[in-house]
């Protein structure tokens, strides 16, 4: 497969209507965020904290928008009462394109601690979750973009090394 | 004055406009005063009222008006930066500054004390910050409304709150409710 990873998730979130991105960056994401910057049909706003981006995704989906957060896992232990008390308790639709370090080819140790708390997490707040670990996985993205306006819910898509490496 | 005597002097100037109102106290004493569809209440989530705001400013047309306070501010102080650097017109920060976290007991804030939101507000580089007392708040979201820019305004009032009931509403509905309002205007 030649195609480029962060070029084809890009035309995947303009394909799928998502106009509006909140990011907090890592390494990984790096090639996304800068697509996301560059590409006329989104709006792309920085945010300081992933909890704050939720609170800015949130207000743009009222307003008709089409939101989408980019971060890395650790935002998970930032989140889990926005996620509860927010984006589910009003039944908002957020997907949720997550950079998932701490996992094989992990040079930060640090990252490992929250990498093991992760998906637990993620299963204890019935969060719909995706793991991308080949390059062949994205090719799930337009039906979980999809999946998750139907359900309208918040959705995590874990992106580890060895998807980012094969890109 | 305090929160509650704030609110009821702007109802007036709010009642057609989209508000986001922040958790507890505040949304509370708004929905006993002037329920309206063009209200969204905030039941969890401290903190994020003045970015559910801006979300929402940058999303559609019409003029936006996040009702916020001071302790909620403090607790999401990333949130300047990002309002500084996003700059929209149709967006109206108003931080009712009691100087304390009116809805779990009046503790104090720093807000009352050294730190100044204002000076905080403008050095994160936001344009048009405004401070001003309680009894001014009204005359100067007016101005802030005819101006078409995006405005901080700062409202030192007093510490207190008055006794309503929670609300019961369903949060689906609350924002259901809502969203086919900002749809409406838009339309
Ligand atoms: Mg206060």
């Amino acid at each position: 497969m030649t195609f480029n990873i962060s070029e084809r998730i890009v035309d995947d979130m303009v394909a799928a209507g998502i106009n509006f991105v909140t990011t907090v960056p890592c390494k990984q994401l790096a090639g996304v965020i800068d697509l996301v910057e560059k590409n006329d049909q989104i709006r792309h706003v920085p945010s300081n904290k992933e909890d704050e981006g939720m609170g800015l995704c949130a207000g743009s989906y009222m307003g008709g928008g089409k939101p989408c957060i980019i971060m890395q896992n650790t935002a998970i232990g930032v989140t889990v009462n926005t996620l509860s008390a927010l984006i589910q308790f009003y039944q908002f639709p957020l997907p949720m394109l997550i950079s998932y370090r701490g996992e094989v080819g992990e040079p930060v140790a640090c990252q490992v601690e929250m990498a093991l708390h992760t998906k637990p997490i993620l299963q204890q707040m019935n969060i719909p979750t995706f793991h991308f670990h080949k390059k062949s996985d994205v090719e799930e993205l337009p039906a979980i973009l999809a999946y998750t306006q139907m359900c309208k819910k918040p959705t995590a898509i874990l992106t580890d090394a060895s998807f980012w490496r094969a890109a | 004055m305090i929160r509650n005597e704030v609110l009821k002097s702007i109802v007036p100037v709010i009642t057609d406009e989209l508000v986001i109102c922040n958790i507890g106290s505040p949304s509370q004493e708004l929905f006993s005063l002037d329920d309206q569809p063009s209200n969204f209440y905030m039941l969890g989530t401290m903190g994020l009222c003045s970015s559910i705001g801006l979300g929402l400013a940058l999303s559609q047309r019409e003029k936006v008006i996040a009702i916020d306070g001071d302790g909620s501010v403090l607790t999401n102080l990333g949130t300047l930066p990002t309002i500084a650097n996003n700059v929209a017109d149709n967006f109206i920060l108003l931080i009712i500054d009691n100087g304390s976290y009116g809805s779990t007991g009046d503790q104090p804030t720093y807000a009352g004390m050294k730190t100044s939101l204002a000076a905080v507000a403008e050095a994160c580089g936001c344009d048009h910050v405004v401070e001003c007392q309680a009894e001014d708040t009204a005359e100067e979201l007016k101005k802030a409304l005819a101006a078409d820019q995006m405005t901080i305004i700062v409202c030192k009032c007093q510490s207190g709150n008055v006794k309503v009931p929670v609300i019961t509403m369903n949060p689906v509905v609350i924002g259901d409710r809502f969203m086919k309002e900002v749809q409406k205007r838009n339309a």
